[in-house]
């Protein structure tokens, strides 16, 4: 004898317990299974867009800073890439090294807070994440010490990078190296066997590989699904073609395997931090680049892998001091082209378990 | 080392191959990008994607920018398996309602961004199953990424 | 029946037991005891609720609260004079009888509770001879009063998780009981001090280490602590059940809620450790330190599990513990059937060896919850 249900629409957020910015769900519900599910967004758009378009190329840097405010170094980097590849500026070594060193450190400070969101959505009460955020303060102390700011840097210029580094850092990143190695194994150790992680993360929230591909998915969501596409391996930017580091992929595409690849990707960021801090040369940090700088008319993509995927900036400039237009392809929109493919016949728990491992960002989706 | 890039690919050489089997699509090639008529960009994209050498999977990025007299969209595809990419262009001329074929049926990336991009520029794409607002709350009125908002 | 040798019987007892009626008069006895436990259960639970926020703290690699009074100790107590200060808000929606009436459904059993929890030999208020199926009862009548807040908020949510709740008690009351039946099986009584009377030798969960993990991850499950806290989890559901409380009735649910992590420790702490036994501090200094240190591993599991998924939970009740329970309870019978008068000292290991595996095969056998549905 069936027992007759009706569904019912649930409507989760914008004012979330959990940790991920102002987003709703609406939900069609069977008891537990969710059967449908809306996506709706827009919640903190700002016109970042159109507001770049009023402000001189250097000015928008700050603006960028906002996107993905986890982690705004790399959103710097793939907006200065953009102009330097429009404009034909040659930057200096150190430069180089330094906007490397800034890229993979703020990798792994974005991964911890990603990893230590999730397994809040999991239940662990907040210990995970309390963990993970004493190794980012060491991190972001040393932002502090070479910027200023410890969440929105605005650290890069067009040509290079903003000011040297003081001559205390060297040594206290060389200082913290080990010690983050140290303390990322151990919380490997800690919940890489969990029964109960494995139990809420494995197979749920699969994400095949095609349709992977086919919704433009980048980042930790595209490896997690097999696929061994990174930007600084396929189109290497800056100098990431003179170190060595792997690429960790996942083989299902659950959400376990995109907890297991960021993970990972946190150990290989710390190898090539290493290898740059033995490789870092003296001279310049900066250009000689014009403050009101007119690039040539003309259009250009400058894309990066940042911590949710690929960061692409297209710019199109028209000789003037200020951008014609400045598009963001924002990561986090694409992968979550999916969701509800990937939610539909889950539980309404395993609904923040799956959306708590994209590990998103609102101010990059609605921009 | 040698250095492995994301090759461009010549879009003359690419426009060549296109222009064999849809002889009317392509408007105009140039080094970077390759210029298409509007309306057949669904075939184009088609043809892209399942020709054996190009194999065009990855739709990355759209972009619509505002030029006053008509409005250009900007496709970037690459390929993962041959790791060479492609940048595609389509214009639509005129302010009051400017349409373009949607490409979601091939691509699924393009969803959110077609919306986007009707949302802020005003640019109705066809075949599109959800053309509704993304960013701004359904109510609003005007586009307000075009050059004459505000 | 007497556990191992009875030669040595009056060994560990150090006072004569206190009589039934104890200043003489059973009125006075009454109202002695009455005011005693209702002191007790205040005080306990605050000293709990400062246990657990500062143990919680500690995993979690920060300091707990540490500035109102000294050493944070008066924190409950600032915190429920600010909720005691609140604004009382009643949703339009709610049916007024009954969301008045939760609260106290909820927080009076837990005080009832500890009329038949011995602090001596002798010292309770009631010495029933049915006190262990009084203690599973009282427990029963707290989920009503959970269903109850749940259904008349007149929200989706509450009721969501007041469903919840109702379901995931009723599964693991079965082999919460059959844990204590083994318990009672070793003793031959129900009554709390007798229980307690006959561990002189060894506390129970050396005879029963099984028995004591049953209850443990039971109780765990009956008093919605982690890893089981689906009911009230933080970062999916709003509150659950409580969320349109507010004010003296939240307040009551907050102190229900420890209240009842509370008698879980106490019947813990009571049945497999113990109760008042011990060498050298009072008995009741005991049974506190007791209770104490069984609470301490309930905000350990707390702080370092995730949490399980609702179908996970009714699997592990119905598919692991409820055939592990009743494994045990015959293999406890067996034991006491070929050994009436006084079981040996070499049932220890055989014990814990059953125990150990058990589990294996147990978690060997056995699916978490099905995955996902075909819609």
């Amino acid at each position: 004898m069936e027992l007759r249900t009706e569904p019912f629409v649930l409507n989760i957020g914008p004012v979330h317990p959990s940790t991920h910015g102002v987003f709703r769900m609406r939900a069609t519900l069977d008891g537990e299974v969710v059967l449908d599910l809306e996506p709706v967004f827009g919640y903190l758009h700002r016109g970042v867009e159109k507001l770049a378009e009023e402000r001189t190329w250097s000015g928008v840097i700050p603006l960028t800073d906002r996107l993905d405010y986890v982690a705004s170094m790399t959103n710097n980097l793939a907006y200065v890439l953009a102009v330097e590849k429009l404009a034909g500026i040659a930057i200096p070594e150190r430069a180089e090294y330094l906007r490397v060193i800034m890229s993979e450190l703020q990798r792994i400070a974005a991964h911890l807070v990603s990893v230590g969101s999730f397994l809040n959505d999991c239940g662990a009460y907040f210990t995970p994440f309390l963990y993970m955020y004493r190794e980012r303060e060491n991190i972001v102390d040393l932002f502090d010490m070479v910027c200023g700011q410890r969440l929105l840097y605005n650290y890069m210029r067009i040509g290079g990078v903003s000011q040297d580094v003081p001559e205390e850092f060297v040594p206290a990143l060389r200082l913290i190296i080990p010690r983050l190695r140290s303390r990322i194994e151990e919380y490997e150790w800690l919940l890489k066997e969990n029964e109960i992680l494995l139990a809420r993360t494995k197979g749920v929230g699969i994400l095949p590989r095609e349709l992977a591909v086919n919704i433009g998915a980048s980042g930790p969501v595209l490896r997690g699904s097999g696929v061994k596409w990174d930007i600084r391996k396929a189109d290497p930017y800056s100098i990431y073609d003179r170190f060595e580091f792997d690429i960790p992929t996942g083989e299902v595409g659950d959400c376990y395997d995109r907890y297991r690849v960021r993970a990972e990707e946190m150990k290989q960021s710390l190898r090539i931090v290493a290898q740059a801090v033995e490789q870092l040369p003296e001279g310049p940090v900066r250009a000689d680049v014009p403050h009101l700088i007119r690039p040539p008319v003309g259009e250009a993509y400058g894309h990066i892998e940042a911590p949710t995927g690929e960061v692409g900036f297209y710019v199109v400039s028209d000789g003037s001091i200020a951008p014609y237009r400045c598009h963001i392809r924002a990561p986090s929109l694409m992968n979550l082209t999916a969701l509800k493919d990937m939610m539909v016949g889950w539980k309404m728990q395993d609904l923040i378990v799956i959306f708590g491992s994209f590990a998103i960002t609102m101010g990059e989706v609605d921009r | 080392m040698a250095k492995q890039m994301t090759t461009s690919l010549s879009a003359r050489e690419v426009s060549g191959k296109i222009r064999e089997s849809l002889p009317d699509a392509i408007v105009e090639a140039t080094d970077t990008a390759v210029l298409v008529d509007g309306q057949s960009l669904p075939q184009v994209a088609s043809f892209l994607k399942n020709t054996p050498g190009l194999d065009f999977d990855y739709l990355t990025t759209i972009t619509a920018i505002d030029y006053y007299t008509y409005f250009e969209v900007v496709y970037q595809f690459v390929s993962m398996e041959h790791n060479h990419g492609l940048v595609l262009k389509a214009r639509c001329y005129g302010r009051d309602n400017p349409t373009l074929p949607s490409l979601v049926a091939l691509y699924r990336s393009a969803d959110h961004q077609e919306r986007e991009i009707y949302d802020l520029m005003g640019i109705t794409f066809e075949g599109h199953p959800n053309m509704k607002r993304i960013v701004m709350w359904s109510g609003f009125q005007g586009h307000p990424q075009r050059k004459d908002f505000l | 029946m007497a556990i191992l040798d009875a030669g040595i019987a009056g060994a560990v007892r150090q006072m004569e037991a206190v009589p039934p009626d104890w200043p003489g008069n059973p009125w006075w006895h009454w109202l002695v005891f009455t005011v005693a436990i209702i002191v007790f259960v205040l005080v306990m639970v605050i000293i709990v609720i400062y246990v657990e926020r500062r143990a919680i703290g500690w995993f979690a690699a920060r300091l707990g609260p540490n500035r109102t009074g000294p050493f944070g100790v008066l924190q409950a107590i600032a915190d429920a004079i600010k909720v005691l200060l609140k604004e009382n808000i009643t949703p339009a929606s709610a049916d007024k009888i009954v969301y008045w009436l939760a609260p106290a459904v909820v927080f009076a059993p837990v005080i009832m509770t500890f009329a038949v929890v011995p602090f001596q030999d002798g010292a309770l208020l009631a010495d029933l001879n049915v006190g262990l199926i009084f203690v599973v009862a009282l427990g029963s009548i707290s989920t009503i009063g959970v269903f109850m807040a749940g259904w008349s908020s007149g929200n989706k949510y509450s009721m969501l998780g007041a469903m919840r709740m109702v379901a995931a008690v009723v599964s693991y009351e079965i082999p919460v009981i059959l844990a204590l039946a083994g318990v009672v099986m070793l003793t031959g009584s129900l009554s709390l001090n007798d229980i307690v009377i006959a561990q002189e030798r060894v506390p129970f969960i050396v005879l029963q280490p099984l028995g004591f993990l049953l209850l443990f991850i039971g109780g765990c499950a009956e008093i919605n602590r982690s890893p089981f806290d689906l009911m009230e989890a933080d970062s999916e559901l709003t509150a659950g059940f409580h969320t349109e409380y507010s004010g003296m009735k939240f307040a009551m649910f907050y102190l229900g809620e420890y209240g009842e992590a509370l008698v879980m420790s106490t019947l813990i702490a009571t049945v497999f450790l113990g109760g008042w036994q011990g060498p050298v501090l009072p008995p009741w200094l005991w049974l506190i330190v007791k209770i104490i240190a069984v609470f301490f591993v309930m905000v350990w599991t707390r702080s370092t599990l995730p949490r399980v998924r609702i179908d996970q939970l009714m699997a592990l009740a119905w598919k692991f513990l409820f055939p592990l329970a009743l494994v045990n309870l015959f293999v406890l019978a067996l034991e006491t059937l070929a050994w009436p008068e006084a079981l040996p000292l070499y049932i220890i290991p055989v014990n814990l060896a059953v125990t150990g595996v058990l589990i294996l095969l147990g978690s060997r056998l056995y699916k978490l919850g099905w995955g996902r549905v075909e819609v």
